[in-house]
Protein backbone atom coordinates (compact mmCIF):
# COMPACT_ATOMS: atom_id res chain seq x y z
CA UNK A 1 0.00 0.00 0.00
CA UNK A 2 1.14 3.80 -0.66
CA UNK A 3 0.54 5.52 2.71
CA UNK A 4 0.71 8.84 2.98
CA UNK A 5 1.35 10.86 6.97
CA UNK A 6 0.68 14.42 7.06
CA UNK A 7 2.76 15.70 9.75
CA UNK A 8 3.56 19.20 10.86
CA UNK A 9 5.95 20.13 13.32
CA UNK A 10 5.06 22.15 16.85
CA UNK A 11 6.19 23.81 19.70
CA UNK A 12 7.21 20.92 22.44
CA UNK A 13 4.10 20.83 25.04
CA UNK A 14 6.53 21.91 27.86
CA UNK A 15 6.66 25.29 25.92
CA UNK A 16 5.74 28.78 27.71
CA UNK A 17 3.83 31.08 25.48
CA UNK A 18 4.79 34.52 24.84
CA UNK A 19 3.03 37.18 22.51
CA UNK A 20 5.32 39.13 20.39
CA UNK A 21 5.15 43.02 20.92
CA UNK A 22 3.22 43.40 17.57
CA UNK A 23 0.23 41.38 18.91
CA UNK A 24 0.39 39.57 15.44
CA UNK A 25 1.20 36.09 17.03
CA UNK A 26 4.04 34.14 19.43
CA UNK A 27 7.55 34.59 20.12
CA UNK A 28 9.24 31.71 18.85
CA UNK A 29 12.76 32.29 19.37
CA UNK A 30 14.47 29.80 21.45
CA UNK A 31 11.29 27.35 21.10
CA UNK A 32 11.50 23.63 20.75
CA UNK A 33 9.63 22.08 17.86
CA UNK A 34 8.69 18.54 17.56
CA UNK A 35 7.19 16.45 15.70
CA UNK A 36 2.93 17.37 16.79
CA UNK A 37 2.46 14.18 19.34
CA UNK A 38 -0.73 12.97 17.56
CA UNK A 39 1.04 12.64 14.16
CA UNK A 40 3.34 10.25 15.85
CA UNK A 41 0.41 7.53 16.15
CA UNK A 42 -0.07 8.58 12.31
CA UNK A 43 3.57 7.66 11.67
CA UNK A 44 4.04 4.48 13.98
CA UNK A 45 0.26 3.12 12.24
CA UNK A 46 1.71 4.06 8.49
CA UNK A 47 4.73 1.88 9.29
CA UNK A 48 2.69 -0.88 10.74
CA UNK A 49 0.42 -1.06 7.91
CA UNK A 50 3.79 -1.12 6.24
CA UNK A 51 5.11 -3.62 7.52
CA UNK A 52 1.80 -5.64 7.44
CA UNK A 53 1.30 -5.33 3.42
CA UNK A 54 4.13 -3.93 2.24
CA UNK A 55 4.63 -0.59 0.17
CA UNK A 56 5.68 2.93 1.12
CA UNK A 57 5.33 5.66 3.58
CA UNK A 58 5.75 9.34 2.27
CA UNK A 59 5.79 12.39 4.57
CA UNK A 60 4.01 15.28 3.99
CA UNK A 61 4.50 18.66 5.82
CA UNK A 62 3.61 22.15 5.05
CA UNK A 63 5.88 23.98 7.16
CA UNK A 64 9.11 26.53 7.66
CA UNK A 65 12.67 25.12 6.89
CA UNK A 66 12.76 23.51 10.21
CA UNK A 67 9.89 20.89 9.55
CA UNK A 68 12.79 19.15 8.06
CA UNK A 69 13.63 18.20 11.46
CA UNK A 70 10.22 16.39 11.77
CA UNK A 71 9.96 14.86 8.84
CA UNK A 72 13.94 13.34 9.01
CA UNK A 73 12.45 12.13 12.57
CA UNK A 74 9.98 10.44 10.66
CA UNK A 75 12.15 9.13 8.45
CA UNK A 76 14.63 7.91 11.11
CA UNK A 77 11.71 5.87 12.81
CA UNK A 78 10.98 3.84 9.46
CA UNK A 79 9.38 6.22 6.55
CA UNK A 80 10.75 6.38 3.24
CA UNK A 81 10.34 9.65 1.76
CA UNK A 82 9.42 13.22 2.41
CA UNK A 83 7.34 16.21 0.64
CA UNK A 84 8.34 19.01 2.47
CA UNK A 85 5.55 22.35 1.19
CA UNK A 86 8.29 24.96 1.93
CA UNK A 87 8.19 28.22 0.92
CA UNK A 88 7.21 32.17 2.59
CA UNK A 89 3.76 31.70 0.41
CA UNK A 90 2.59 29.30 2.91
CA UNK A 91 3.11 30.75 6.23
CA UNK A 92 0.51 31.58 8.18
CA UNK A 93 -2.50 29.24 6.81
CA UNK A 94 -5.66 28.62 8.69
CA UNK A 95 -7.09 25.12 7.72
CA UNK A 96 -8.41 25.78 5.20
CA UNK A 97 -5.37 27.61 2.86
CA UNK A 98 -3.38 24.29 4.57
CA UNK A 99 -5.49 21.65 3.62
CA UNK A 100 -5.55 23.22 0.05
CA UNK A 101 -1.70 22.93 -0.35
CA UNK A 102 -1.39 19.71 1.59
CA UNK A 103 -3.93 18.13 -1.08
CA UNK A 104 -2.33 20.23 -4.65
CA UNK A 105 0.79 17.85 -3.25
CA UNK A 106 -0.93 14.55 -2.39
CA UNK A 107 -3.11 15.03 -5.65
CA UNK A 108 0.32 13.69 -8.18
CA UNK A 109 0.90 11.14 -5.61
CA UNK A 110 -0.51 7.73 -5.41
CA UNK A 111 -2.14 6.65 -2.07
CA UNK A 112 -4.22 4.22 -0.62
CA UNK A 113 -4.65 5.64 2.82
CA UNK A 114 -3.44 8.83 4.66
CA UNK A 115 -2.66 9.34 7.99
CA UNK A 116 -2.59 12.18 10.23
CA UNK A 117 -3.36 13.57 13.82
CA UNK A 118 -6.24 14.32 15.49
CA UNK A 119 -5.33 17.71 15.85
CA UNK A 120 -2.06 19.46 15.85
CA UNK A 121 -1.20 20.89 19.34
CA UNK A 122 -0.54 24.49 18.43
CA UNK A 123 -3.58 25.98 17.17
CA UNK A 124 -5.73 23.11 18.30
CA UNK A 125 -7.87 23.39 14.64
CA UNK A 126 -8.33 19.90 14.59
CA UNK A 127 -10.00 20.47 11.13
CA UNK A 128 -7.32 19.73 8.23
CA UNK A 129 -7.97 16.31 7.77
CA UNK A 130 -11.60 16.61 7.18
CA UNK A 131 -10.62 19.72 5.09
CA UNK A 132 -7.98 17.53 2.90
CA UNK A 133 -10.66 14.90 2.92
CA UNK A 134 -12.84 17.09 1.24
CA UNK A 135 -10.56 18.70 -1.24
CA UNK A 136 -9.40 15.55 -2.29
CA UNK A 137 -13.27 13.71 -2.61
CA UNK A 138 -12.88 10.86 -0.17
CA UNK A 139 -13.46 10.56 2.95
CA UNK A 140 -12.08 11.20 6.87
CA UNK A 141 -12.54 8.53 10.13
CA UNK A 142 -11.57 11.29 13.27
CA UNK A 143 -10.48 10.46 16.59
CA UNK A 144 -9.28 6.75 15.41
CA UNK A 145 -8.23 4.15 18.06
CA UNK A 146 -8.38 1.44 16.14
CA UNK A 147 -7.57 0.39 12.59
CA UNK A 148 -7.79 -2.40 10.42
CA UNK A 149 -7.05 -2.79 6.88
CA UNK A 150 -8.95 -5.01 4.46
CA UNK A 151 -6.81 -7.74 2.81
CA UNK A 152 -7.88 -6.30 -0.27
CA UNK A 153 -6.80 -2.82 0.85
CA UNK A 154 -10.51 -1.42 -0.56
CA UNK A 155 -11.69 -0.54 2.70
CA UNK A 156 -11.09 -0.35 6.64
CA UNK A 157 -12.71 -0.38 9.77
CA UNK A 158 -12.14 1.81 12.16
CA UNK A 159 -13.06 2.98 15.78
CA UNK A 160 -13.73 6.24 16.58
CA UNK A 161 -13.75 7.86 19.90
CA UNK A 162 -17.55 9.62 20.91
CA UNK A 163 -18.58 10.94 24.07
CA UNK A 164 -18.70 9.27 27.47
CA UNK A 165 -15.70 6.44 26.69
CA UNK A 166 -18.35 4.89 23.65
CA UNK A 167 -16.83 4.30 20.15
CA UNK A 168 -18.37 4.09 16.81
CA UNK A 169 -17.02 1.34 14.31
CA UNK A 170 -17.50 2.56 11.06
CA UNK A 171 -16.50 0.98 7.79
CA UNK A 172 -14.77 3.45 5.22
CA UNK A 173 -13.63 2.62 1.79
CA UNK A 174 -10.30 3.59 1.10
CA UNK A 175 -8.89 5.43 -0.05
CA UNK A 176 -9.64 7.92 2.83
CA UNK A 177 -7.83 10.31 5.78
CA UNK A 178 -7.90 8.54 9.23
CA UNK A 179 -6.90 10.92 11.90
CA UNK A 180 -5.01 9.03 14.62
CA UNK A 181 -5.83 9.67 18.50
CA UNK A 182 -3.68 8.37 21.32
CA UNK A 183 -4.38 4.45 22.43
CA UNK A 184 -4.08 3.69 18.62
CA UNK A 185 -0.26 2.79 19.09
CA UNK A 186 2.64 2.65 21.08
CA UNK A 187 4.99 4.74 18.66
CA UNK A 188 8.28 4.06 18.37
CA UNK A 189 11.57 5.52 19.00
CA UNK A 190 13.92 5.88 16.25
CA UNK A 191 17.12 3.67 16.57
CA UNK A 192 20.64 4.55 15.92
CA UNK A 193 20.97 3.26 12.20
CA UNK A 194 17.21 4.55 11.49
CA UNK A 195 18.60 7.80 12.37
CA UNK A 196 22.11 7.30 9.75
CA UNK A 197 19.93 5.92 7.27
CA UNK A 198 17.59 8.46 7.70
CA UNK A 199 19.99 10.95 6.51
CA UNK A 200 20.10 10.04 3.13
CA UNK A 201 16.36 9.34 2.51
CA UNK A 202 15.02 12.02 -0.24
CA UNK A 203 13.01 14.90 0.58
CA UNK A 204 11.36 16.46 -2.62
CA UNK A 205 10.96 20.28 -1.84
CA UNK A 206 7.66 22.20 -3.37
CA UNK A 207 7.32 25.56 -3.50
CA UNK A 208 4.65 27.74 -4.71
CA UNK A 209 5.59 27.30 -8.41
CA UNK A 210 5.70 23.76 -7.98
CA UNK A 211 2.35 22.97 -5.76
CA UNK A 212 1.08 24.69 -9.15
CA UNK A 213 -1.16 26.97 -6.80
CA UNK A 214 -1.53 31.04 -6.75
CA UNK A 215 -0.22 32.83 -4.09
CA UNK A 216 -3.67 34.15 -3.44
CA UNK A 217 -5.11 30.82 -2.72
CA UNK A 218 -2.07 29.58 0.26
CA UNK A 219 -0.97 31.00 3.59
CA UNK A 220 -2.23 33.69 5.11
CA UNK A 221 -3.54 35.15 1.79
CA UNK A 222 -5.57 32.11 1.19
CA UNK A 223 -6.43 31.68 4.95
CA UNK A 224 -10.83 32.00 5.09
CA UNK A 225 -10.33 32.53 8.91
CA UNK A 226 -8.36 35.46 9.85
CA UNK A 227 -6.89 35.85 13.63
CA UNK A 228 -7.44 39.55 14.52
CA UNK A 229 -6.14 39.34 18.63
CA UNK A 230 -3.76 37.41 20.77
CA UNK A 231 -3.86 37.81 24.26
CA UNK A 232 -2.91 35.12 27.35
CA UNK A 233 -5.78 34.28 29.60
CA UNK A 234 -5.46 35.64 33.17
CA UNK A 235 -3.19 33.91 35.49
CA UNK A 236 -5.07 31.62 38.23
CA UNK A 237 -4.20 32.61 40.98
CA UNK A 238 -3.21 29.99 44.12
CA UNK A 239 -5.94 30.04 46.58
CA UNK A 240 -6.38 28.89 49.98
CA UNK A 241 -3.93 26.00 51.35
CA UNK A 242 -5.91 24.32 54.21
CA UNK A 243 -3.97 22.09 57.20
CA UNK A 244 -5.11 19.57 59.60
CA UNK A 245 -6.11 16.23 59.94
CA UNK A 246 -8.05 14.13 57.31
CA UNK A 247 -11.08 14.57 58.60
CA UNK A 248 -10.82 18.28 59.42
CA UNK A 249 -9.98 19.12 55.81
CA UNK A 250 -12.98 17.09 54.46
CA UNK A 251 -15.32 19.15 56.24
CA UNK A 252 -14.25 22.14 55.93
CA UNK A 253 -13.30 21.86 51.98
CA UNK A 254 -16.90 20.86 51.81
CA UNK A 255 -18.29 23.59 53.78
CA UNK A 256 -16.21 25.94 51.63
CA UNK A 257 -17.49 24.60 48.36
CA UNK A 258 -21.11 24.72 49.29
CA UNK A 259 -20.91 28.37 51.22
CA UNK A 260 -18.39 29.94 49.64
CA UNK A 261 -18.08 28.55 46.41
CA UNK A 262 -21.02 27.93 45.69
CA UNK A 263 -19.76 24.78 43.98
CA UNK A 264 -21.47 21.38 45.31
CA UNK B 1 -26.84 39.12 0.75
CA UNK B 2 -26.49 36.30 3.52
CA UNK B 3 -28.73 37.12 6.82
CA UNK B 4 -29.47 35.40 9.65
CA UNK B 5 -27.89 33.07 12.62
CA UNK B 6 -28.45 29.17 11.88
CA UNK B 7 -27.74 26.87 14.96
CA UNK B 8 -27.13 23.02 14.05
CA UNK B 9 -28.74 21.42 17.13
CA UNK B 10 -27.57 18.19 18.68
CA UNK B 11 -29.70 15.38 20.06
CA UNK B 12 -28.83 12.34 21.57
CA UNK B 13 -31.82 9.75 21.94
CA UNK B 14 -34.70 11.79 21.53
CA UNK B 15 -33.55 14.33 24.09
CA UNK B 16 -31.84 17.97 23.39
CA UNK B 17 -27.99 18.14 24.21
CA UNK B 18 -27.72 21.08 26.18
CA UNK B 19 -25.08 22.37 24.16
CA UNK B 20 -27.32 22.84 21.94
CA UNK B 21 -29.22 25.30 24.14
CA UNK B 22 -26.36 27.17 25.22
CA UNK B 23 -26.08 27.37 21.06
CA UNK B 24 -29.48 28.99 20.83
CA UNK B 25 -29.19 31.31 23.49
CA UNK B 26 -25.74 32.82 22.24
CA UNK B 27 -27.55 33.27 18.93
CA UNK B 28 -30.72 34.64 20.50
CA UNK B 29 -28.45 37.46 21.85
CA UNK B 30 -27.21 38.32 18.89
CA UNK B 31 -30.38 39.93 17.28
CA UNK B 32 -30.98 38.55 14.03
CA UNK B 33 -33.53 35.78 13.16
CA UNK B 34 -32.58 31.94 14.41
CA UNK B 35 -32.71 29.34 12.56
CA UNK B 36 -31.94 25.62 14.38
CA UNK B 37 -31.55 22.95 12.20
CA UNK B 38 -32.42 19.39 13.60
CA UNK B 39 -31.35 15.97 12.44
CA UNK B 40 -32.34 12.53 13.24
CA UNK B 41 -35.01 9.96 13.32
CA UNK B 42 -38.28 10.96 14.72
CA UNK B 43 -36.80 13.98 16.64
CA UNK B 44 -39.35 16.16 15.05
CA UNK B 45 -41.20 16.63 18.72
CA UNK B 46 -38.28 18.31 19.92
CA UNK B 47 -38.69 21.10 17.81
CA UNK B 48 -41.18 23.42 18.52
CA UNK B 49 -39.65 23.87 22.15
CA UNK B 50 -36.59 25.44 20.90
CA UNK B 51 -38.23 28.41 20.33
CA UNK B 52 -38.32 28.74 24.32
CA UNK B 53 -34.78 28.97 24.01
CA UNK B 54 -34.61 31.55 21.24
CA UNK B 55 -35.10 29.66 17.89
CA UNK B 56 -37.40 31.44 15.21
CA UNK B 57 -37.81 28.29 12.70
CA UNK B 58 -36.70 24.88 12.86
CA UNK B 59 -35.57 23.33 10.02
CA UNK B 60 -36.66 19.44 10.39
CA UNK B 61 -34.49 16.97 8.58
CA UNK B 62 -36.19 13.45 9.81
CA UNK B 63 -34.74 10.68 8.29
CA UNK B 64 -34.10 6.89 8.65
CA UNK B 65 -30.53 7.49 7.35
CA UNK B 66 -29.81 10.30 9.79
CA UNK B 67 -31.63 8.31 12.65
CA UNK B 68 -27.39 7.40 13.56
CA UNK B 69 -24.59 10.62 13.26
CA UNK B 70 -22.78 10.20 9.88
CA UNK B 71 -20.10 12.47 8.39
CA UNK B 72 -21.02 12.28 4.93
CA UNK B 73 -25.10 12.40 5.55
CA UNK B 74 -24.58 15.53 8.12
CA UNK B 75 -22.66 16.83 5.73
CA UNK B 76 -24.28 16.85 2.89
CA UNK B 77 -27.57 17.91 4.62
CA UNK B 78 -26.60 20.90 6.10
CA UNK B 79 -24.13 22.00 2.64
CA UNK B 80 -27.35 22.12 0.67
CA UNK B 81 -29.39 23.82 2.94
CA UNK B 82 -26.80 26.31 3.63
CA UNK B 83 -26.88 27.25 0.07
CA UNK B 84 -30.23 27.27 -0.42
CA UNK B 85 -30.96 29.13 2.75
CA UNK B 86 -27.56 31.51 2.66
CA UNK B 87 -27.32 32.11 6.19
CA UNK B 88 -24.53 34.91 7.05
CA UNK B 89 -23.84 33.21 10.27
CA UNK B 90 -23.49 28.78 11.14
CA UNK B 91 -22.85 27.52 14.17
CA UNK B 92 -22.51 24.22 15.62
CA UNK B 93 -21.35 22.15 18.47
CA UNK B 94 -17.88 21.16 19.28
CA UNK B 95 -18.84 17.92 20.41
CA UNK B 96 -17.75 14.57 18.84
CA UNK B 97 -19.92 14.66 15.95
CA UNK B 98 -19.69 18.32 15.72
CA UNK B 99 -15.92 18.44 15.39
CA UNK B 100 -16.23 15.96 12.60
CA UNK B 101 -18.54 17.29 10.16
CA UNK B 102 -17.86 20.90 10.92
CA UNK B 103 -14.75 21.42 8.99
CA UNK B 104 -15.58 19.01 6.26
CA UNK B 105 -18.89 21.46 5.83
CA UNK B 106 -16.48 24.13 6.10
CA UNK B 107 -14.44 22.85 3.17
CA UNK B 108 -17.66 21.97 1.21
CA UNK B 109 -18.52 25.61 1.38
CA UNK B 110 -15.50 27.28 0.62
CA UNK B 111 -15.48 29.17 4.11
CA UNK B 112 -13.48 29.29 7.35
CA UNK B 113 -14.48 27.62 10.22
CA UNK B 114 -13.58 28.54 14.01
CA UNK B 115 -13.17 25.62 16.24
CA UNK B 116 -14.12 24.65 19.79
CA UNK B 117 -14.75 28.56 20.62
CA UNK B 118 -15.60 29.58 24.20
CA UNK B 119 -17.02 33.02 22.82
CA UNK B 120 -18.85 34.87 20.51
CA UNK B 121 -20.07 37.57 19.60
CA UNK B 122 -21.41 39.72 16.51
CA UNK B 123 -20.11 43.10 15.98
CA UNK B 124 -21.92 45.00 12.38
CA UNK B 125 -22.46 41.59 11.19
CA UNK B 126 -18.89 40.39 11.54
CA UNK B 127 -18.60 36.88 13.86
CA UNK B 128 -16.13 37.57 16.14
CA UNK B 129 -15.05 34.23 17.50
CA UNK B 130 -13.00 33.66 20.97
CA UNK B 131 -10.47 30.29 20.78
CA UNK B 132 -7.82 29.02 23.09
CA UNK B 133 -4.79 27.90 21.09
CA UNK B 134 -1.67 26.26 22.80
CA UNK B 135 -4.21 23.86 24.69
CA UNK B 136 -5.45 26.92 26.85
CA UNK B 137 -2.42 29.01 27.19
CA UNK B 138 -3.34 31.40 24.69
CA UNK B 139 -6.48 33.63 23.23
CA UNK B 140 -6.96 34.32 19.74
CA UNK B 141 -9.88 36.39 18.39
CA UNK B 142 -10.86 35.69 14.94
CA UNK B 143 -13.03 36.95 11.72
CA UNK B 144 -14.14 35.50 8.74
CA UNK B 145 -13.96 38.40 6.33
CA UNK B 146 -14.27 37.34 2.95
CA UNK B 147 -16.24 34.36 3.27
CA UNK B 148 -19.56 32.80 4.08
CA UNK B 149 -21.45 31.93 6.24
CA UNK B 150 -19.30 32.52 9.13
CA UNK B 151 -18.66 29.49 11.14
CA UNK B 152 -17.92 28.18 14.33
CA UNK B 153 -18.10 25.55 16.59
CA UNK B 154 -18.88 25.89 20.83
CA UNK B 155 -17.34 23.92 23.19
CA UNK B 156 -19.87 22.89 25.32
CA UNK B 157 -20.56 23.70 29.08
CA UNK B 158 -18.98 27.07 28.29
CA UNK B 159 -21.73 29.34 27.38
CA UNK B 160 -24.99 30.32 29.84
CA UNK B 161 -28.34 28.87 29.02
CA UNK B 162 -31.03 31.43 29.05
CA UNK B 163 -34.15 31.36 31.03
CA UNK B 164 -36.85 29.62 28.79
CA UNK B 165 -39.69 31.51 27.37
CA UNK B 166 -42.81 29.22 28.04
CA UNK B 167 -44.79 31.64 25.66
CA UNK B 168 -42.58 31.09 22.64
CA UNK B 169 -42.26 28.16 19.88
CA UNK B 170 -40.77 27.86 16.82
CA UNK B 171 -41.94 27.70 13.30
CA UNK B 172 -41.41 24.48 12.77
CA UNK B 173 -40.49 23.35 8.52
CA UNK B 174 -39.88 19.97 7.91
CA UNK B 175 -37.58 19.33 5.38
CA UNK B 176 -36.56 17.06 2.63
CA UNK B 177 -33.61 14.53 2.97
CA UNK B 178 -32.00 13.87 0.13
CA UNK B 179 -29.14 11.28 0.84
CA UNK B 180 -28.40 8.15 -0.97
CA UNK B 181 -26.42 4.84 -0.21
CA UNK B 182 -23.97 6.35 -2.72
CA UNK B 183 -23.05 9.54 -0.53
CA UNK B 184 -22.21 7.44 2.09
CA UNK B 185 -18.17 6.55 2.19
CA UNK B 186 -18.32 6.12 5.71
CA UNK B 187 -20.74 3.62 7.20
CA UNK B 188 -21.47 3.27 11.28
CA UNK B 189 -21.61 -0.56 11.95
CA UNK B 190 -21.84 -0.31 15.50
CA UNK B 191 -21.59 1.63 18.71
CA UNK B 192 -19.22 0.09 21.15
CA UNK B 193 -20.25 1.36 24.58
CA UNK B 194 -17.91 3.24 27.25
CA UNK B 195 -16.87 1.47 30.33
CA UNK B 196 -18.60 4.14 32.57
CA UNK B 197 -21.08 5.05 30.28
CA UNK B 198 -20.90 8.14 31.91
CA UNK B 199 -20.91 11.96 31.27
CA UNK B 200 -18.25 12.59 28.54
CA UNK B 201 -15.93 14.80 30.66
CA UNK B 202 -16.22 17.63 28.17
CA UNK B 203 -20.11 17.86 29.46
CA UNK B 204 -19.30 17.24 33.37
CA UNK B 205 -20.23 19.72 35.86
CA UNK B 206 -18.23 18.12 38.25
CA UNK B 207 -14.90 15.77 37.32
CA UNK B 208 -12.87 13.98 40.26
CA UNK B 209 -9.23 13.43 38.71
CA UNK B 210 -6.67 10.89 39.90
CA UNK B 211 -2.89 11.08 39.01
CA UNK B 212 0.28 8.69 39.55
CA UNK B 213 -0.49 8.23 42.95
CA UNK B 214 -3.46 6.02 42.59
CA UNK B 215 -1.12 3.09 42.57
CA UNK B 216 -3.61 0.74 40.64
CA UNK B 217 -6.87 0.89 38.43
CA UNK B 218 -9.10 -0.71 41.35
CA UNK B 219 -7.89 2.59 43.79
CA UNK B 220 -9.98 4.52 41.69
CA UNK B 221 -13.01 3.01 43.25
CA UNK B 222 -12.46 5.77 45.85
CA UNK B 223 -12.93 8.31 43.14
CA UNK B 224 -15.82 6.91 41.58
CA UNK B 225 -17.90 6.40 44.80
CA UNK B 226 -16.72 10.67 45.30
CA UNK B 227 -18.29 11.37 42.05
CA UNK B 228 -21.12 9.08 42.87
CA UNK B 229 -22.23 11.01 46.19
CA UNK B 230 -21.70 14.50 43.89
CA UNK B 231 -24.64 13.35 41.84
CA UNK B 232 -25.22 13.31 38.20
CA UNK B 233 -23.13 15.23 35.91
CA UNK B 234 -20.03 14.13 37.85
CA UNK B 235 -17.02 12.03 36.35
CA UNK B 236 -13.95 10.69 37.05
CA UNK B 237 -10.81 11.83 35.22
CA UNK B 238 -7.06 11.23 35.08
CA UNK B 239 -3.39 12.32 34.79
CA UNK B 240 -1.73 11.36 31.81
CA UNK B 241 0.74 9.27 33.92
CA UNK B 242 -2.47 8.03 35.32
CA UNK B 243 -3.60 6.63 31.71
CA UNK B 244 0.34 5.70 30.66
CA UNK B 245 0.55 3.28 33.77
CA UNK B 246 -2.83 1.67 33.09
CA UNK B 247 -4.83 2.69 35.61
CA UNK B 248 -7.31 4.74 33.54
CA UNK B 249 -8.69 4.37 29.79
CA UNK B 250 -7.43 6.88 27.26
CA UNK B 251 -10.66 8.64 27.21
CA UNK B 252 -10.68 9.57 30.75
CA UNK B 253 -6.95 11.90 29.79
CA UNK B 254 -7.31 15.58 30.58
CA UNK B 255 -4.50 17.84 29.31
CA UNK B 256 -2.94 18.87 26.09
CA UNK B 257 -3.26 15.93 24.68
CA UNK B 258 -5.94 14.62 26.05
CA UNK B 259 -9.27 16.52 26.98
CA UNK B 260 -9.88 19.79 27.70
CA UNK B 261 -12.21 20.20 30.50
CA UNK B 262 -14.34 23.20 32.07
CA UNK B 263 -16.56 21.73 34.72
CA UNK B 264 -17.44 24.02 37.45
CA UNK B 265 -15.65 21.84 40.12
CA UNK B 266 -12.19 19.87 39.37
CA UNK B 267 -10.77 17.70 42.30
CA UNK B 268 -7.41 16.93 41.16
CA UNK B 269 -6.47 13.85 43.88
CA UNK B 270 -2.31 13.18 43.70
CA UNK B 271 -1.61 15.49 40.74
CA UNK B 272 1.24 17.24 40.59
CA UNK B 273 -0.10 20.05 38.13
CA UNK B 274 2.09 19.41 35.02
CA UNK B 275 1.88 22.41 32.36
CA UNK B 276 0.20 19.82 29.99
CA UNK B 277 -2.27 18.65 32.78
CA UNK B 278 -2.87 22.53 33.80
CA UNK B 279 -3.90 23.16 29.86
CA UNK B 280 -6.52 20.79 30.32
CA UNK B 281 -8.63 22.13 33.20
CA UNK B 282 -7.36 24.94 34.13
CA UNK B 283 -10.71 26.98 32.80
CA UNK B 284 -12.82 24.97 35.28
CA UNK B 285 -14.70 26.99 37.49
CA UNK B 286 -13.23 25.97 40.75
CA UNK B 287 -10.18 23.55 41.49
CA UNK B 288 -9.58 21.60 44.59
CA UNK B 289 -5.74 19.57 44.94
CA UNK B 290 -5.21 17.04 47.16
CA UNK B 291 -2.08 16.38 47.48
CA UNK B 292 0.94 15.18 50.00
CA UNK B 293 3.24 17.76 48.96
CA UNK B 294 2.86 21.22 50.24
CA UNK B 295 5.31 22.69 47.19
CA UNK B 296 3.02 20.26 44.66
CA UNK B 297 2.56 23.09 41.63
CA UNK B 298 -1.14 22.34 41.09
CA UNK B 299 -1.51 24.11 44.76
CA UNK B 300 -0.64 27.87 42.90
CA UNK B 301 -3.33 27.35 40.55
CA UNK B 302 -6.18 25.65 43.38
CA UNK B 303 -8.90 27.25 44.82
CA UNK B 304 -8.62 24.84 47.98
CA UNK B 305 -5.28 22.84 48.37
CA UNK B 306 -5.43 20.09 51.15
CA UNK B 307 -2.01 18.62 51.96
CA UNK B 308 -2.30 15.27 52.87
CA UNK B 309 -2.96 11.50 51.75
CA UNK B 310 -5.12 11.35 49.27
CA UNK B 311 -6.17 7.89 50.70
CA UNK B 312 -7.79 8.98 54.02
CA UNK B 313 -8.81 12.31 52.56
CA UNK B 314 -11.18 11.01 49.46
CA UNK B 315 -12.80 8.58 51.51
CA UNK B 316 -13.79 11.11 54.42
CA UNK B 317 -14.92 13.62 51.65
CA UNK B 318 -17.11 11.39 50.01
CA UNK B 319 -18.69 10.73 53.50
CA UNK B 320 -19.13 14.76 54.52
CA UNK B 321 -20.61 15.26 50.46
CA UNK B 322 -22.76 12.21 51.94
CA UNK B 323 -23.63 14.00 54.75
CA UNK B 324 -24.12 17.60 52.88
CA UNK B 325 -26.55 15.94 50.29
CA UNK B 326 -28.88 14.26 52.82
CA UNK B 327 -29.91 17.27 54.30
CA UNK B 328 -30.77 19.11 51.08
C1 LIG C 1 3.90 15.51 24.66
C2 LIG C 1 3.38 15.41 26.07
C3 LIG C 1 2.00 15.52 26.26
C4 LIG C 1 1.46 15.38 27.55
N1 LIG C 1 0.11 15.49 27.72
C5 LIG C 1 -0.41 15.35 28.95
C6 LIG C 1 -1.82 15.43 29.17
O1 LIG C 1 -2.61 15.62 28.23
N2 LIG C 1 -2.30 15.27 30.42
C7 LIG C 1 -1.49 15.05 31.50
O2 LIG C 1 -2.00 14.92 32.62
N3 LIG C 1 -0.16 14.98 31.33
C8 LIG C 1 0.39 15.10 30.09
N4 LIG C 1 1.74 14.97 29.93
C9 LIG C 1 2.54 14.47 31.07
C10 LIG C 1 2.89 15.52 32.10
O3 LIG C 1 4.09 16.16 31.71
C11 LIG C 1 3.10 14.85 33.48
O4 LIG C 1 4.10 13.86 33.35
C12 LIG C 1 1.84 14.20 34.05
O5 LIG C 1 0.76 15.11 34.01
C13 LIG C 1 2.10 13.78 35.48
O6 LIG C 1 0.98 13.11 36.00
P1 LIG C 1 0.73 13.07 37.56
O7 LIG C 1 0.54 14.44 38.09
O8 LIG C 1 -0.39 12.12 37.79
O9 LIG C 1 2.02 12.37 38.14
P2 LIG C 1 3.22 12.96 38.98
O10 LIG C 1 3.78 14.17 38.35
O11 LIG C 1 4.10 11.83 39.27
O12 LIG C 1 2.53 13.44 40.32
C14 LIG C 1 1.98 12.59 41.28
C15 LIG C 1 1.61 13.47 42.47
O13 LIG C 1 0.94 12.70 43.44
C16 LIG C 1 1.35 13.11 44.74
N5 LIG C 1 1.09 11.98 45.65
C17 LIG C 1 1.75 10.80 45.71
N6 LIG C 1 1.16 9.98 46.63
C18 LIG C 1 0.11 10.67 47.14
C19 LIG C 1 -0.89 10.38 48.11
N7 LIG C 1 -0.96 9.18 48.71
N8 LIG C 1 -1.80 11.33 48.38
C20 LIG C 1 -1.76 12.53 47.78
N9 LIG C 1 -0.84 12.87 46.86
C21 LIG C 1 0.08 11.95 46.54
C22 LIG C 1 2.80 13.48 44.57
O14 LIG C 1 3.19 14.41 45.58
C23 LIG C 1 2.82 14.09 43.17
O15 LIG C 1 2.62 15.49 43.21
C24 LIG C 1 2.31 15.14 28.66
C25 LIG C 1 3.68 15.06 28.46
C26 LIG C 1 4.21 15.20 27.18
C27 LIG C 1 5.71 15.11 27.02
N1 LIG D 1 1.21 22.13 8.03
C1 LIG D 1 0.84 20.86 8.01
N2 LIG D 1 1.54 19.95 7.29
C2 LIG D 1 1.17 18.64 7.26
N3 LIG D 1 0.12 18.16 7.94
C3 LIG D 1 -0.61 19.02 8.68
C4 LIG D 1 -0.30 20.40 8.75
N4 LIG D 1 -1.19 20.98 9.57
C5 LIG D 1 -2.02 20.01 9.99
N5 LIG D 1 -1.68 18.82 9.45
C6 LIG D 1 -2.31 17.50 9.68
O1 LIG D 1 -3.64 17.68 10.13
C7 LIG D 1 -3.81 17.21 11.47
C8 LIG D 1 -4.77 18.08 12.21
O2 LIG D 1 -4.24 19.38 12.31
P1 LIG D 1 -5.12 20.65 12.72
O3 LIG D 1 -6.35 20.63 11.94
O4 LIG D 1 -4.24 21.83 12.41
O5 LIG D 1 -5.38 20.54 14.21
C9 LIG D 1 -2.39 17.17 12.02
O6 LIG D 1 -2.28 16.26 13.08
C10 LIG D 1 -1.60 16.76 10.79
O7 LIG D 1 -1.73 15.38 10.55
Amino acid sequence: MDILVCLKQVPDTETKIVINPEGTGIVTDGIKFVMNPYDEYAVEEALKIKEKSGGTVTIVCMGPQRSTEAIRTALAMGADKGVHLNDDAFEGADSYSTAKALAAAIKPLSYDIILGGKQAVDNDNAQVYAALAELLDISHVSIVTQLDIADDGKSAVAQREIEGGAKEVIQVSLPAVIACQKGLNEPRYASLPGIMKAKKKPIDVIDLAASGLSADEVGQKGAKLKTTKYSLPPEREAGKVLEGEPAELAAKVVKLLREEAKAI
Amino acid sequence: MPQGIWVIAEQKDGKLKKVSLELLSKAKEMGQEVTALLLGSGVEGLAADMGQYGADKVLVFDADVLKDYSTDAYTKVICTAVKEGDPSVLLGPATASGKDFLPKVAARLDTGLASDCVDLKLEDGKLVATRPIYAGKCVVETVTPDSSPQMASIRPNVLAVGEADASKSAEVIKKDVNVSDADLKAVLKEILKGASQKVDLTEAAIIVSGGRAMKEADNFKILWDLAEALGTGTTVGASRAAVDSGYATHDMQVGQTGKVVNPNLYIACGISGAIQHLAGMRTSKVIVAINKDPEAPIFQKADYGLVGDLFKIVPLLTEEVKKLKAQD
